[in-house]
This record gives C-alpha cells, structure tokens and sequence, in this order.
C-alpha cells in the first residue's frame, strides 16, 4: 500500500474561498525600473506570462481557464503547456484564475466555456504558446546571467543547458529574472512529430483527492457563518410564484429566513441543508401556474408531427439537387418517421452554488462550465460593477452542458442579496434538478429515400420539426431565424458535416420551441441526428437489399475521414466474419464537434425484449490525440451516457411539468449493463477535433441496428423503456 | 442530540434522531466527502460503512446508526496508508468527474472484503451505484487488479 500521495492538484485553487474570502491569484505588481511589470501569484512567485507561474523549488502551476467536469481536459490543456515548456512533468501542478482576475486583465486567459468538446480544441492553439513564451524568456534569462545568445542554450525538464560552456541551471533559479523579460512577440510551436508530452497518457492530476473524500466540489464549500438554502421554483415553466404562507414554518428548527427568488421561486434558508429542506417540504405555496399548465406530451408530439408536414415552414440546413422531385419520380421509395424525448442532464450533484453579498462586493463559489458566464450572472443578480465581484471554480460532480447555464448562480446572489453579510450556500435536491433542467430538445424526424431501378439512392429528404436550444439560449446566433446547430452531423459542411453524397439531398428545421427550456447536453444534436439518420440508412440498405456497411460505403467515396473510422470499426469488430452463435451486429458513423466516429455493437437479445449488449468497438479521429488514455475514457463513457439515454432517458409533460422526479423514475445505466467498449483511435492529424462527446451519437444507433439484426422490429422512438424493451 | 461513532471517534451531534445519516454526516460531524446524489437510495453516491457493511447512508436515520461503527470515505485509510481499493483507483485513473466515487469506493471495499476474489457476476450483483460519467469500465479492471494482487 501506498503512503499518501500529496495531491499533484494545487488544493489552493479549490479551497482559496474556504480558507481566505477574495483572495485571487495575484496578489501583487513589481513595477521595476524601466520594465515591464511582474504579475505574483498569491505565494510570491513570479508569473512567467498569464499561463505559467515558476516557483524557487521548479514546482510550475499551470494556468487552467477551461473547467475539469470529468472529462480529463485541465490534464490535457497542462500537457500543451508543458510540452512547449519544456518542463518537468512531475512538478507541473495547475489552478484555475477567476473570471474576475481575467476580465480585470482585458481577459488575458481567454474564453472559460467549456462546453461542445472545445476545452482543448479551441484553445491548444494559444495555450501552447503561453507554454513557449514562457520557455523562451526563461532560456533568455539564463543567457543573460551567463553572457551568452539564447541560441546556444536549450531547456529540457525544467533544466537550461548551454552546451558549449557545459553549464546548467533549473527554471525555478532564473524565473525571477525571466518574470521582468518583456514577452516575445511571436514564438514558433513544436511540430508535431516532435511532441513528447502530447500523445502520451499520462495519469490525470486530479485523480487522488477525488479517492480520499477530500475534493471540494460546490456542495462541499463551507464559509465562517454560512446559512443553507433550499429552493423551489415553480414546476410549470414559465409560471410564477404566487404566495407563500412563512407562518406555518415559523417555528421549524433551524429556519432563518423564507425569501421569495425572483418572480418565480421560494426559497428557506436554515442553519442546515437537511433542515432548509425539511421546512421548504412543510411550507404552502400557492403557484400561478399559467397557460403552459395545459401543455403535455402527448400535446408537444401532436404539434411537432404537423411540423413534419411539407406544406409546414422549415429552415433549410443542406440541400443539393432537387430531393422532392426525384422522390416523386423515384421507382422505389422508403420512408419512416422518429422521434427523440426530452432529456436531464442528471448530473450527480445536483446544482448549487454559494454566495456572499455586501454592499460593496459578491462573491459566488460554484462549479460551472463557464466561469465569465457565471461571472456575468453575478453582475447582473448583484447589481455591482465588474471590479466588485467574483467566481471562485470548484470542481463540477459533472457538467453535460447543464453547468454551462447560469440559473442557479442567479438564484444564489438572489438569496444572498436578502442577507448581505451572510454566506449562503443553495443547493438543490434532485427532484428540483429533474424539475428544472435544461432539457435535451425535443424533436421529430420523417425521412424519405428514394431509389432508382438499380437500387441506388438517388434521393434524401430529411425534415426535422423541433425545439431550438439557440432559439431559447443564444437568439442572437440564430441565422435569419435558422438554428445552425440543430444541423449537427447532417450539415452541409463545419465541424459535423454530413458523411454521405446522395445526389437529391434536403435537410430541413420546422422549428418549434415548446415551453420546456432546452440546452446544451452531452452530445446533444448529434445524438438524435445519428439516431434518425443512421438507422434510417440500415432500413435505407434492407430496402436496396444491401449489407449496411456495404450500402453507406458506397454513399462514402467523397468522405475519407468518415469512411475512415466507418472502415476501422467494422475490421475491429469483424464485420466480415460471423458474429457468434445468438449475436447481432449494428454499425453506425458520425461527424460531431470536429472529430470523426463510429461505433460496432454486438448484442444478443432474449425473449424479443431482453437486450445485452456484449461489445462495443468505437473510433475516433479527433485529428490529434493530447492523452490517448483519457480519450479512452472518454469513449466508454460516452456509451454510458448514450446507452443510459436510450434505454432510461425520457422526461415526459404532465400538466406543464416534468414528470419525472429522481432516479427511481428516470434511470441510468449500473456496471451490470455496461459493455465491454474497446477504442480504436485513428488520429489523422492537421486538425483538432473534441473527444468528449461524438461517440455518443454512435452508441444508440449502432444498438438499435444491432436490435434490427436480431428481431427484424425496428425501433423508432426513445426511450426503449418506454416499449418495455429493457437491458437483459 | 445524538452519538455516532464515525471513523473511530464517538461524536455527540445536535441533531435530531429521524435526521438522515447523510446529513448528519456532511452536515453535523463536517466530512463531506460522503455525497448527496439522490436522497432515496438508488444512486449509491452517499454509501458508507455501518459495522463493515456497504449501505446508503441517506436512507438510514442518526437514530438507527447509534451504536454502530460508521466508516466513511475519510475513514477508509489506515493512517498515512491508503486502502487497496484507494490505491488501485489512483494506479488505474478511475474517477472522472470524481462525485459518485467516494460511494462507489465504499461499495467495493465492503465487497472485497466479503469476496476478495470476485467475479464479474459478484461485482454486477453488488456493485449498482450511479456513475453518469461512465467510469464503469476502470471500476471493473480496477477490482480484478486487486483481487489478482
């Protein structure tokens, strides 16, 4: 047995609100003579650019802006950086600067959203030269000390070498001299073929607080003298609060306070959580409910399959020749309509966040997926300019894209700003976090293929009619009323461009946004667009007669990446050797949030409804591989997340409400239906794709086409619970 | 008032006897490495130790718990030394997120102590908490390399 290891994560970035209420990083500026200044961290160590802090004994602390959810990423973006450093791995340790600090420093550490597998992707570029900025200046500074070019000296594992007089010396030693260096202008990177850290799965650093119970996630942050809240909002959206009768809990151990939140929430504030929420139970609240009380499931379903009418508008996401007229001369024709529900993002903590208001400052402690949004919340529920506030990141217990919204943030100053001086910690019990997601939208999907006599595919219309997250989120980003997004893995080109060439092709949006609030989920697009277009293509392949690997790589010429992954799945799994005696394969591909997938599933079914799924084999080429062993992860996890959605998922409409309470009503995936998913990794370099989410969009399609193999039932909805299909 | 005997130590609690374990835990002894998932025993996030035996402590209440010997995630170690199931899940990077591990980690321990050498039927059986990130996979290799130690 191990001695404890001490945690290689900097503690101070997650506990710095616990232990010192607004301390930031920086606690300084030495302004020396005639240079630039130098920027300390909160232990005196000198910054060495925005991104990287040396400290005497070589320990770097890299900058993270991006937020660690699970997903692997603050290890991978500490890779970029130390790859281009030069520095020694074992001393990296990292911490995340407040959005407060970094809008103060006209944003230095760049965009915090984490969120459509971007963490890496769209900041590699500018965090490895925050890496090579600050090695060039380190070297630089040694020179200086010896007298020589820059040139004759070299840095490997934090140590600088120059060769000719056979002198070294560490990067903690020459850090201060190198912190008063003004920057270089512009710093060449590495070629790739030279990478010696990217590539490399090496172990995450923030996996040993996360085995002893002592990482602080937002539930576990504790202030001097902080209150616990409990809220409801109202359970119809859109509706308001009406009344509440504080009298009848007046007496309740612990409570301290009933404050209604906004327009639409009560929430009790107790010395406990456990009592906030014993009292928030027993308090009579009267809630004005409103039209959407009269919305549900079944009303939603009836609305958006009158959008998968021609005669209906629709937004024209990829088109080329003309689809309906050679449907309509077509000699052979398949159709079928789907449907995709809504869906929790069911993270296992539920949200919370912590606030602290006084007149002249707020600070929130919360995980979130997008610290300047969290940080624009405050600002606007506090009511106080930029420089009087602050988000201090602690560690998600998940994100899925529900952490990138900011309602509970604004919930929390809310309550806060009704106890300046008071530290509050709200925290929501699941049954509010199924009550008030930010559902996985819901759509529909009629699709139409049309053949000529040869059985070719000549014609594809593909009409969606649904929810919009960007309608509801982002209307700014709609594009004259068009939600690009919607189109993901069916666009005509971008990062989840369509992998087939069919020579009459028509997707389409009729865009119809029920009440429930949408947002961005794990997957989200992709996923139900891989569900209606790839299983269509097996029925697509069954009309032609063909094998459904053969029929799509025919369809694939023109898409040698998709084809790619496609090709590596079906060698991997055996596509062209009989499966075992009793087990069925289905296959599937996508393109999302830049990277190429497929997915390979062999399952076996019993008594037409029993399904265990034996094997998966997913491929990926997200164009470059920062640490294959967390994409691996990655990838098995995203089948839990995909299959959990497929078998389990579902929130129905009752009333206007959700109706699904906790995990007893909506379910996820146990270790007992886990399959065993084996990754092929096929980087293809010159681009960057995201890991975290594309093989989602594999995982339900290739089950259900292997669920087709096996039964000759094809299954058009989800989730499978719902038609009494379930994991054997 | 209560007394529970948490790692080690009897703690006397102002906190009332129907309280769930849970709270009592996070809330009233500080340890919040014990996590809040679903309230209603189903996610597993909240698992303990009560006389060596894995339950959920959101379902139990302070009154049931008096008298016995509560373990939790902070407990699990001896010390300085990290328990096996610590050190495997450290050697094997298990967790993600990381929220649903301290649950899940109580769950193994108690299952290997019973079964040291388990089996993938022992470990489907025993094993049901919640993970929405997925790391089931690293779970099960991460056992088998225990029980193969």
């Amino acid at each position: 047995m191990n001695k404890h290891i001490s945690p290689r994560l900097n503690r101070r970035a997650f506990v710095i609100g616990t232990a010192a209420v607004g301390a930031g990083l920086a606690i300084g500026l030495d302004i020396p003579f005639g240079g630039p200044a130098v920027v300390r961290a909160a232990d005196g160590s000198p910054e060495i650019g925005a991104w990287v802090v040396v400290r005497p004994d070589d320990t770097v602390v890299i900058r993270i802006a991006r937020s660690e959810m699970g997903q692997g990423s603050l290890t991978g973006l500490a890779q970029l950086v130390a790859e281009e450093l030069e520095c020694d791995w074992t001393k990296v340790t990292t911490e995340y600067p407040t959005p407060g600090q970094s809008v103060a420093r006209k944003r230095v550490w760049g965009d915090f959203s984490t969120g459509g597998s971007r963490g890496i992707r769209s900041s590699q570029d500018y965090v490895r030269k925050g890496g090579a900025t600050a090695r060039v200046m380190l070297i630089q500074a040694a020179a200086d000390a010896w007298k020589v070019p820059a040139s004759e000296c070299t840095a490997a594992n934090s140590v600088i070498t120059h060769a000719p007089s056979g002198r070294t010396t560490t990067y903690g030693k020459v850090a201060e001299a190198a912190a008063k260096l003004t920057p270089p202008a512009d710093v060449k990177l590495k070629d790739p073929k030279d990478w010696k850290l990217i590539g490399k799965g090496v172990k995450r650093l923030d996996t040993v607080d996360k085995t002893t119970g002592a990482m602080i996630y937002g539930v576990d942050v504790k202030l001097p003298g902080m209150l616990n809240a409990a809220i409801k909002d109202c359970p119809v959206f859109g509706g308001k609060l009406k009344s509440f009768d504080e009298a009848k809990i007046a007496g309740m151990k612990g409570v301290k306070k009933v404050v209604k939140v906004g327009d639409t929430a009560v929430a009790v504030v107790a010395d406990t959580w456990w009592h906030a929420k014993t009292a928030l139970e027993a308090l009579p609240i009267v809630w004005d409910e409103g039209d959407n009380a009269k919305v549900s499931s079944e009303s939603i379903a009836k609305w958006l399959a009158e959008g998968l009418a021609d005669a209906q508008p629709a937004y024209v996401g990829n088109k080329n020749g003309d689809a309906k007229a050679a449907i309509a001369g077509a000699a052979k024709k398949v159709e079928a309509i789907y449907s995709y529900p809504y869906q929790n993002h069911a993270t296992m903590e539920p949200m919370n966040a912590t606030a602290l208001y006084t007149a002249d400052k707020c600070e929130v402690w919360c995980g979130t997926q997008n610290g300047e949004a969290a940080f624009a919340a405050v600002l606007e529920a506090s009511g106080l300019p930029a420089e009087k506030c602050d988000v201090h990141k602690v560690m998600l217990g998940g994100g899925f894209g529900r952490r990138g919204q900011t309602d509970y943030v604004r919930q929390a100053v809310m309550i806060a700003k009704q106890m300046p001086g008071t530290p509050v910690k709200l925290l929501w019990s699941r049954e509010e976090d199924m009550a008030h997601g930010r559902y996985h939208p819901i759509t529909q999907c009629k699709m139409t293929g049309a053949f000529d006599a040869n059985n070719n595919l000549i014609a594809l219309h593909y009409r969606l009619s649904g929810q919009s997250i960007l309608f509801s989120l982002r209307p700014e980003a709609l594009q004259n009323g068009m939600d690009p997004v919607a189109f993901q893995g069916v666009a005509q080109s971008g990062d989840a461009a369509f992998g087939y060439s069919v020579p009459n092709l028509l997707v389409e949006h009729a865009m119809r946004n029920p009440h429930v609030p949408p947002g961005f989920w794990r997957g989200v697009n992709v996923n139900h667009n891989a569900i209606y277009m790839e299983c269509f293509m097996d029925e697509l392949a069954q009309a032609a007669g063909q094998d459904p690997l053969e029929f799509r790589r025919k369809l694939m010429g023109n898409h040698p990446k998709h084809l790619a992954v496609l090709n590596a799945v079906a060698e991997k799994i055996g596509w062209n050797t009989p499966a075992p005696q009793g087990v069925y394969r289905g296959i599937a591909q996508v393109m999302g949030y830049g990277s190429y997938v497929a997915g390979a599933a062999e399952i076996s079914v019993t008594d037409g409804s029993k399904i265990k799924v034996h094997r998966i084999v997913a491929s990926t080429d997200p164009g470059y591989v920062v640490n294959p062993a967390q994409v691996e992860r990655q990838v098995a996890g995203s089948f839990v997340y995909g299959l959990s959605a497929l078998f389990y998922g579902g929130c129905t409409v009752k009333d206007g409400k959700i109706e699904q309470s906790n995990f007893d009503t909506y379910n996820s995936m146990r270790i007992n239906e886990m399959p065993k998913v084996e990754t092929v990794m096929v980087p293809s370099g010159g681009f960057w794709g995201g890991v975290g989410e594309p093989t989602i969009g594999v995982a339900a399609p290739a089950v259900l086409n292997a669920y087709f193999a096996a039964t000759g039932k094809r299954v058009r909805s989800v989730p499978l619970r719902d038609q009494n299909i379930t994991f054997a | 008032m209560a007394n529970l005997t948490i790692n080690g130590k009897t703690l006397t609690l102002d906190v009332e006897p129907d309280t769930p374990l849970l709270w009592a835990i996070r809330e009233n002894a500080g340890l919040t490495g014990t996590k809040y998932g679903c309230g209603i025993a189903q996610c597993g996030a909240c698992t303990v130790h009560i006389d060596g035996v894995a339950m959920r402590s959101c379902g139990i209440s302070v009154s049931e718990a008096e008298g016995k010997k509560i373990t939790t995630i902070e407990g699990l170690a001896s010390g300085d030394t990290l328990h096996k199931v610590q050190d495997a899940w450290i050697a094997q990077d298990v967790p993600q997120c990381g929220y649903c591990q301290s649950g899940m980690i109580m769950a193994v321990a108690a299952l290997l102590n019973e079964k040291p050498k388990p089996t993938d039927a022992d470990i489907d059986e025993a094993i049901t908490n919640i993970c929405r990130c997925g790391t089931f996979q690293q779970v099960r290799e991460a056992i088998h390399t225990i029980a193969s130690a």
